[in-house]
């Protein structure tokens, strides 16, 4: 369902994303694991054709990202990481929008709105405008959002940050259910490796824009001789701290944000 | 088509909700229309010109668009900041009609503004001519997506707010000031005279005051045609620009 090869991200001479390479099968949940910087957002954005590849190819359910935009677009729903709601209207309209925006017809918008509203809990404010709603509901919009136009494959870009974890329990419950009955492939990111072991199918590693290791969990475990996915992960990326903001790459990227700008 | 009227119902949405930006779009206009209008009045009647409310209304109005359309345009900036814009990026469908949407809905959101003021320009004795309003409102129509247009090519290059003060400054201000809005285009000294027809405000304006009090410099068919080109060649691009937008 996703081919990556060889893809390749460089902003100016670093390179965020050296030469990866994986497939996820049809109804696979592929868990896409690193350290802080260590590309994850990068190459999500590359798979979801936000930002253009230096180099290699992406196929989206047999079709090339790079030439056939609109229908991958179509192909999947996305959960960023940061918030990408319109704060100033309602729960409803964010979906309607959203609905509008992939040609879903009227009729059918509202009764996917309607019972994905009810099946995150969100029916009773609705109507209410997002900037009332706190971090939890506003992540469960956005989910339910992603899930409205029936994508065949779902990102989600670190989802549970920040959530209870009622919420995040009842978050990969849904994924669980979503990837066995509709065999939906779900790619996602999380800092979190409890769930990653919970969830994933099959877990990658990446580091430094390369990935390091790839596998199921107990593949993962067996590997680096760790009794936890936690500790192989730290036995394949160094247990040393990242800082995100002193990231090298992050300071290339704000400075060729920087020359971008019209001065 | 979809595409097109969900975006522009979200701008009309947003501007009916912010009751901030509904009562803030009177704000400066009054305080030129009153300021101005009051204020230089006795000088603008002694020197023969007629009466200065009649004459300065229809620039009130033209700038009223000015800075809304401006605005609206910017707002992609804020849809950056606030993560919205990601959302429009992924979706399928072609950049282009996102941004006509945008636009239209932007410019929907600055003709409003404008028609509000209009009625205030009318309380403090300004008298258009009623016959010539759907002329009139053709030309907010063109001044609106123009300006509008220009907007959303500069916030699709500018990445936060810091260039926007530059923007208003050095781009915004200039176009209004030396368009024409406040003073009659006639005997300029020629650099001014070149800069004013530079200006595509000008021909916004000069269009709505012989619209709507039947003076013009440039002659009606000229601010038309300007405006209608104008408005061809800043929809592209600002199309060309935000199609280039990467997050």
């Amino acid at each position: 369902m996703i081919k990556v090869q060889n893809l390749v991200k460089t902003y100016g001479q670093i390179e965020a994303v050296r030469n990866i390479s994986f497939e996820v099968q049809q109804g696979e949940i592929f868990a896409f694991l690193g350290p802080n910087g260590a590309g994850k957002t990068t190459t999500i954005k590359m798979l979801t054709t936000l930002l253009r590849p230096t180099s290699g190819t992406v196929e989206i359910d047999g079709l090339d990202a790079a030439t056939n935009q609109n229908e991958v677009r179509k192909r999947f729903g996305i959960v960023f990481q940061d918030p990408s709601l319109d704060d100033e209207l309602t729960a409803w309209e964010n979906m309607d929008i959203h609905g509008a925006l992939y040609g879903m017809p009227r009729k059918i918008r509202r009764e996917r709105t309607e019972m994905l509203l009810k099946l995150f809990e969100l029916s009773e404010r609705r109507d209410h405008p997002v900037k009332q709603f706190s971090g939890g509901m506003r992540r469960r919009l956005e989910i339910a959002r992603g899930l409205l136009h029936t994508p065949k494959i779902l990102f989600l870009d670190e989802p549970t940050l920040g959530l209870d974890p009622q919420t995040r329990n009842q978050l990969w419950s849904h994924v669980q259910k979503l990837s066995q009955e509709e065999r939906v492939t779900v790619f996602l990111t999380t800092h979190y490796m409890e769930e990653a072991d919970r969830v994933a199918h099959r877990i990658a590693v990446i580091d430094h824009g390369t990935i390091v290791a790839q596998g199921t969990s107990a593949e993962l475990k067996q590997q680096t001789s760790t009794e936890t996915l936690e500790q192989a992960f730290l036995a394949l990326t160094g247990s040393q701290i990242r800082d995100e903001g002193a990231d090298s790459s992050n300071d290339m990227r704000n400075m060729a944000k920087m020359f971008r700008r019209p001065r | 088509m979809l595409t097109i009227y969900i975006l522009w119902l979200r701008q009309l949405k947003r501007f009916s909700r912010s009751r901030a930006r509904i009562i803030a779009s009177f704000g400066q206009p009054l305080l030129y229309l009153l300021g101005l209008g009051f204020g230089f009045g006795p000088i603008f009647e002694k020197a023969g010109q007629g009466n200065y409310i009649q004459f300065v209304a229809p620039g009130i109005i033209a700038m009223t668009v000015l800075f809304a359309s401006i605005f609206s345009g910017i707002e992609i900036i804020f849809d950056r900041q606030f993560g919205f814009l990601k959302e429009m990026l992924v979706a399928p469908v072609p950049r282009l009609l996102i941004m006509v949407g945008r636009t239209l809905g932007g410019a929907t959101v600055a003709m409003i503004q404008a028609l509000m003021v209009t009625v205030v320009c009318v309380l403090a004795g300004f008298r258009p001519s009623v016959a010539a309003l759907p002329v009139a409102f053709v030309f907010l129509a063109l001044i609106a997506i123009v300006f509008t247009a220009m907007g959303t090519a500069i916030a699709s290059v500018l990445s936060d707010f810091q260039g926007f003060q530059l923007v208003m400054n050095f781009l915004v201000m200039p176009i209004f000031f030396l368009s024409g809005a406040l003073f009659p285009l006639n005997n300029l000294p020629k650099a001014m005279d070149i800069i004013a027809r530079i200006d595509p405000l000008s021909y916004g304006v000069d269009g709505l005051r012989a619209t709507l009090i039947g003076v013009s410099h440039f002659g009606v068919g000229t601010d038309l045609i300007v405006l209608t080109v104008l408005s061809v060649v800043f929809m592209a691009i600002g199309a060309k620009l935000f199609a280039r937008i990467q997050i």
